[in-house]
């Protein structure tokens, strides 16, 4: 699904990624953790063609095709999904607006008909019922207004409409209470398939916990500096970054 | 609310990738007065219409006044020297003599031209349900549903039949919202103002379908010059809705309308505008100079004015709908969203005089410049002693794409009651990088994605249009901001 090799990047005129190997294979969750400031977000916003992340070196393939040739919507239509670590308001914009332009925009892309108002809607209330969503934020703006944990089920909201092959979800976790934190995992679980791979950036174990990863990354000084299997994110969260840091010196 | 989302989304997909559409010109012949201004011509106009003597009389007043008058100068626009000799003041298709009575009668190519436009002339068209007046460079041309609004009593016609049939009427109103002395254009305008529409709604009744009229400028070289008139009687309702289009042509014309709208007791009118004039080329080239003076009194208590509009059209745009509230308890409104692209220069806001007790004004002004254009908002705010209670909220946003454009706010407050209460707002901001790149990365388009930001930008004032226009001016907005991004 995923192969990055030797992934260099720079945001601004500062080098973030710093020759970053990471696979992803379909069906797997991988989780990446990492110390704050480690290079987390550059790589999900890398991967997704923001505008001012710049690759200076490497490669990276999505379904056997060249990511990186791609724009960045087309990279979206193509079915990889950004969770962004703090979504953006855009006032006046309906949600449910913003909704049905990004699913129409994806139909568009493989040569399907725009989707049909009552289906559409139908679909949409379906996977709020998952988010345990009130109906009421479909009509307000996008993400005008709502709490930090309004705003994280928004982004899974959308990741479960839209269906990607590859969604990158950046600290998805953070800010959500007890209850919203198992609705999130829930949400993201009900999308975990043969054919798609999931990558949890998280601080914490806790969102482990409800969803299992087949793989967990350290990410530090711009790599991946260890990979192992769910007892790693137990291992961190007991010991902290040091002796991984140490280790890889 | 979504189901309006849809189409609107639709529809804007539906225009991307095209220009301004209207620029067609039709080929008809035309009747029109040589290029010249003088007492003759005033004289002229006034003849050809048959107008009664006091009529005449008033038109040559307002010339004589125009006479000692000189264009206004403070307005943040640079304006192409007028020489208002070199325009005509009449300009009409060559129709049977006493001009066209029913829709069979209009010239076939008139029609097909309202029909490019998108105007509903044929009653089962795009908009059925609304009555249309189109006015075509300076006659009117038809007017629809004219049996459904003569029993509700509902007189809405163009201006020059209701001076045939309805002259008391006008002799009582016409100018008493804006004087002649007005200003420059005002007094230009009453001199040798050709057509338009004018409305009367009776006491009590409310209007059973919006009212509107589609302005067109086809002729070269002619200036026009229309009177809307509208007065709503006491306890009454109505909504009208005006859009204007003109064909490209490389000198600027000037259109220099009037209207005035009188609101009895409890009365209410809402009035709305596209304002789509072809606004010149990417150079400045060309492009409508439109100064336009609207202004309405809530005469009596408890009447409401509101004024929507969306302008995006225009080389210049000078327009300031106002409210003078004279009566207790009344309310002015003005919602506003302006677009400069290019060349263009827009210098548009309101004056709210607030002159009887608990008046109340809300102000909503949202302002896109884009690529070279000029954007100011010019709003007075003036509360009278007699204004015991009156309030005002303004709010005021500009949005800026590019660089090379500019926003200007120029809020003007009076008070001369310390009972009155006045609240500002005002922001300005780009359209975000996060903004754009969120919507991205949910697969929507660059172009798409700008459209969607400057809609929700306008969405407080889209949303006081009707429906229809609101798509229609969604549709605008996005043509007009077409290649402004990136
Ligand atoms: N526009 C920028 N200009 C300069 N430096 C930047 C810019 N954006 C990010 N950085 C820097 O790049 C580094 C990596 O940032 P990034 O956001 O990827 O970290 P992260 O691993 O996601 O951290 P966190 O866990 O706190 O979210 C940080 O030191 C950050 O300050
Ligand atoms: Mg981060």
């Amino acid at each position: 699904m995923l192969v990055i090799k030797d992934l260099h990047a720079k945001v601004g005129d500062r080098k973030v990624l710093d020759g970053l190997n990471l696979e992803v294979p379909a069906g797997e969750v991988h989780a990446i953790m990492g110390p704050n400031g480690s290079g987390k977000s550059t790589l999900a916003y890398t991967l997704a063609g923001r505008p001012g992340y710049e690759v200076t070196a490497g490669s990276v393939s999505y379904q056997g095709r060249d990511l990186l040739a791609l724009a960045p919507e087309e990279r979206a239509q193509a079915g990889l999904f950004l969770g962004f670590q703090y979504p953006v308001e855009i006032p006046g914009v309906n949600n449910v607006y913003l909704l049905k332009a990004a699913l129409n925009a994806a139909r568009k892309h493989r040569g399907e008909a725009e989707v049909d108002a009552f289906e559409f809607l139908t679909l949409v209330r379906e996977k709020m019922k998952v988010m345990q969503m009130d109906e009421a934020f479909l009509s307000r703006g996008v993400n005008e207004g709502f709490s930090g944990g309004e705003k994280k089920r928004n982004e899974i909201l959308q990741m479960l409409v839209l269906e990607p092959s590859l969604a990158l979800l950046d600290e998805t976790d953070s800010g959500l209470d007890i209850d919203a934190l198992k609705v999130v995992a829930n949400g993201v679980n009900t999308l975990r398939s043969p054919t798609r791979a999931i990558v949890l950036v998280t601080h914490y174990q806790r969102l482990l916990d409800y969803i299992q990863p087949d793989r967990v990354h350290v990410l530090a000084r711009g790599r991946i500096i260890r990979s192992g299997g769910p007892e790693l994110a137990r291992e961190l969260e007991a010991r902290g970054y040091d002796w991984v840091l140490n280790e890889a010196a | 609310m979504s189901q309006n989302a849809e189409i609107q989304n639709a529809e804007i997909h539906d225009v991307i990738g095209r220009g301004y559409q209207h620029g067609f010109v039709t080929d008809i012949e035309s009747e029109s007065l040589p290029p010249g201004l003088d007492e003759d011509v005033v004289r002229a106009i006034s003849r050809i219409k048959r107008e009664p003597a006091f009529l005449t009389e008033w038109r040559l007043r307002a010339f004589r006044h125009w006479k000692t008058l000189s264009e206004p100068v403070w307005a943040h626009v640079h304006v192409n020297p007028i020489d208002y000799q070199d325009i005509s003041y009449y300009s009409a298709p060559k129709t049977k003599k006493d001009g066209p009575k029913s829709l069979e009668e209009v010239d076939p190519k008139l029609l097909e031209t309202y029909e490019k436009l998108g105007v509903p002339l044929h009653e089962r068209a795009r908009l059925a349900g609304v009555a249309v007046d189109a006015v075509f460079d300076s006659v009117s041309v038809a007017t629809t549903f004219k049996d459904r609004l003569e029993k509700a009593g509902v007189i809405f016609c163009p201006f020059s039949d209701a001076v045939q049939r309805h002259p008391e009427l006008l002799e009582q109103h016409l100018g008493s919202v804006v004087p002649y002395t007005d200003n420059f254009y005002a007094c230009l305008n009453s001199a040798v103002f050709s057509d338009g529409s004018f409305v009367y709604i009776p006491k009590g009744v409310r209007c059973p379908m919006e009212l509107s009229t589609y302005f067109r400028i086809n002729a070269a070289k002619t200036g026009q010059f229309e009177r809307t008139l509208i007065v709503a009687d006491e306890g009454s309702h109505v909504s009208y809705l005006e859009g204007c289009t003109a064909p490209m042509r490389d000198e600027n014309q000037l259109h220099a309308a009037v209207v005035e709208l009188i609101a009895m007791a409890d009365a209410q009118i809402k009035y709305s505008t596209v304002q789509n004039w072809y606004p010149g080329d990417e150079n400045g080239v060309g492009g409508i100079y439109n100064f336009v003076t609207k202004r309405g009194e809530c005469r009596g208590r408890n009447s409401r004015i509101s004024w929507t509009q969306v302008e995006t059209g225009s080389a210049i745009t000078w327009k300031y709908p106002s409210c003078v509230l004279r009566g207790d308890n009344s309310v002015g409104e003005f919602y506003s969203v302006a677009l400069a692209n290019h060349r263009q220069q827009a210098d548009t806001g309101t004056k709210m005089i607030h002159i009887g007790a608990n008046t109340r004004s809300t102000i909503v002004s949202k302002g896109i410049s884009a690529g070279r254009g000029q954007n100011t908002y010019r709003g007075l705010v003036k509360i009278l002693p007699t204004a015991t209670g009156a309030r005002n909220f303004t709010q005021c946003d500009s949005l800026l794409m590019g660089a090379g454009c500019g926003a200007h706010t120029f809020p003007y407050v009076e008070v001369k009651n310390p009972s009155a209460t006045v609240e500002h707002e005002a922001s300005t901001s780009r359209i975000s990088e996060d903004q754009l790149f969120y919507c991205l990365q949910r697969g929507i388009s660059e172009e798409d994605a700008v459209n969607m930001i400057v809609n929700g930008f306008c969405k407080s004032v889209f949303k006081e249009l009707p429906m229809e226009f609101a798509v229609e001016a969604q549709n605008l907005l996005a043509v007009s901001l077409e290649g402004s991004v990136g």
